[in-house]
């Protein structure tokens, strides 16, 4: 970890000369529609759960912004959904899966591609086997549906999704607050302000992370472990990056379409919580790195500053 | 440059072949060699210059001042650029298009986009029997593409089609979406006798229900349809409707089930 100055205030809040180390990904965007939000939403949680973090569940997945019904193909409303894995193939399969079980099974859903990259993944293209020689397939628009009969109807699906090589995951903030609360609070307005940015997603249960990990543990079955540098309980056990004044650190992790988009994310959330002040949130904003050598892009702090 | 120009001199005294004026077998060309085209079908064997009189030279983006139900297989083989007939034309028009665009602002003979692949073909006026459909001998009709017909569409529109779209505004003869392959026709304004009659797959979608269908077609209930809502969206977006063709839970009816029966025939419910 860089050596931290901590000489830079806005609004009260400390924010550490450090950076934010983040590393290229693959990422689809798909826009699913319901015959109402409460649907289109449910589809879209359902489909992008269990998606927090590639170590363990092969994607990272969360809805990126909801989209209003005169934005959307079919005139309902929608949900802007993405997922980012480490390779391609592993993309395909999670995007297929996840569709294929949570959306296709969802009802009265629909789901189109949204994003224009220079790969595709198979979407209806597959899925349309589920209708077992009654699908349907529509090219109207230079776009390519599948129309799957199913109980409710019928499913309508993209044949063909984008996929783009210019993502980036693993962008992050590090709210470092008084207590737990002021934590929270920080985060939540951190999280409130990233929604807003399209392109990007934070992929932890309601975009927070209580459990920053490091690269490596004592243990060889491990490949990461707890950030014991930012873990209050260890201090003074450890070699601790946290003051005496901060009991409590959450991490918001976030992924992007773009590079632009980590940055534009980041920045939005630095704002949210400088405005929310000390009082009420975080005291002091860091980010998470390992030391600038494992990934390609770097996000310092003191040049996203609102 | 000034879009390349033909202006009709004088009604036609013969069957006119239009197919080599199009944006690529004019390219490079100059107006003395394009005067001397030969498009006259008969003996008389009428040269361009006796038919038009030739102004401009961007060859990508062909103007004629003028039509006449003589001219023949106009913009066949396209494959980009656009050309505009100010007037009508006469059979073939727009034949195994693979691109670009034709505009014709008038009416359109038989045979339009018969066998078209791409690009897109816009009648202003009427067209006549076998719309998109293919020639004697020829397994598919229509391959691709968008015709549009703003006018009405003789028998046989859509016949033997395979995929791509039409859409007719005023209402289409017999047999519309006869012997489907697949694809999609879009017909306000009333079809004739036995719309999809034969169709193996594909869609016809209509904004009334048929006045005779035949019996071998099979009602299939009027649920929820995404997909009905994606097209309407998509004809209205493109200013092919002014309004929603079928709305969100059009009735439905399969067929032909004489044939494969997976076809389906569309209207509000």
């Amino acid at each position: 970890m860089p050596k931290l100055k901590r000489n830079l205030r806005v609004n009260g809040v400390k924010i550490d000369d450090t950076f934010a180390e983040a590393f290229g990904m693959r990422a689809t965007a798909l826009l699913i529609t319901g015959p109402s939000r409460k649907w289109a939403r449910q589809a879209a949680i359902s489909m992008t759960g269990y998606a927090t973090s590639v170590i363990g569940c092969g994607c990272e997945a969360a809805i990126d912004v909801d989209v209003p019904p005169s934005a959307t193909p079919d005139g309902r409303p929608g949900c802007r959904v993405m997922v980012f894995a480490v390779s391609t193939d592993e993309l395909a399969k999670q995007v297929l899966n996840r569709v294929g079980q949570c959306v296709l099974t969802s009802p009265g859903s629909a789901c189109f591609a949204d994003l224009t990259g220079v790969a595709e993944l198979k979407l209806g293209a597959s899925l349309r086997y589920f209708g077992d020689g009654w699908q349907i397939s529509k090219k109207f628009g230079g776009r390519h549906f599948w129309r799957v009969p199913v109980m409710d109807g019928e499913f309508l699906c993209e044949a063909m999704a984008g996929l783009t090589k210019d993502a980036v995951g693993g962008g992050n903030l590090l709210l470092l607050a008084a207590d737990n609360a002021g934590a929270l609070a920080a985060a939540e307005a951190a999280v409130a302000a990233i929604g807003k940015v399209r392109g990007a997603i934070t992929p932890f249960p309601g975009g927070v992370v209580r459990s920053g990990s490091k690269v490596g543990s004592k243990y060889k079955s491990m490949t990461a472990s707890t950030n014991d540098a930012f873990s209050p309980t260890l201090r003074g056990v450890t070699k601790s990056e946290l003051g005496p004044g901060d009991n409590a650190v959450l991490e918001i992790v976030i992924d992007g379409e773009t590079s632009d988009a980590v940055a534009e994310a980041m920045r939005a959330g630095i704002g949210a919580v400088t405005e929310l002040g000390p009082g009420k949130g975080a005291t002091r904003i860091s980010a998470g790195n390992y030391g600038g050598k494992l990934g390609k892009f770097h996000y310092h702090l003191k040049d996203l500053l609102p | 440059m000034k879009a390349l120009t033909f202006t009709l001199v004088g009604e036609p005294p013969e069957r006119l072949d239009l197919s080599g004026l199009t944006p690529e077998r004019l390219a490079g060309k100059g107006r003395r060699d394009i005067e001397n085209i030969r498009i006259g079908m008969s003996r008389r064997g009428s040269l361009v210059g006796d038919m038009f009189r030739v102004a401009g030279s961007d060859t990508s983006s062909i103007v004629f001042e003028g039509g006449s139900e003589r001219f023949d297989r106009l913009a066949e083989g396209m494959q980009d650029g656009s050309i505009r007939v100010v007037g009508g034309a006469g059979a073939q028009a727009g034949r195994a298009m693979h691109g670009g665009a034709l505009t014709i602002e008038g009416d359109a003979g038989p045979h339009a986009g018969s066998c078209m692949r791409g690009g897109r073909i816009e009648i202003h006026g009427n067209a006549g029997d076998h719309l998109g459909a293919p020639l004697a001998g020829e397994l598919a009709g229509m391959n691709g593409g968008v015709a549009i017909v703003r006018g009405k569409a003789g028998a046989f529109a859509a016949d033997r089609m395979r995929r791509g779209l039409i859409a007719v505004l005023k209402g289409a003869g017999d047999h519309a979406g006869s012997r489907m392959i697949a694809g999609t026709l879009a017909v306000a304004g009333g079809t004739g006798e036995m719309p999809g009659y034969l169709m193996r797959r594909g869609s016809i979608l209509l904004d009334r229900a048929p006045k005779k269908l035949s019996p071998s077609f099979v009602e299939c209930g009027a649920p929820d349809s995404v997909f009905a809502a994606v097209i309407d969206r998509y004809l209205v977006g493109e200013k092919i409707l002014k309004h929603p063709l079928l709305g969100r839970s059009p009735r439905r009816y399969g067929g032909d089930n004489a044939v494969l029966g997976l076809g389906e025939i569309l209207f509000p419910a």
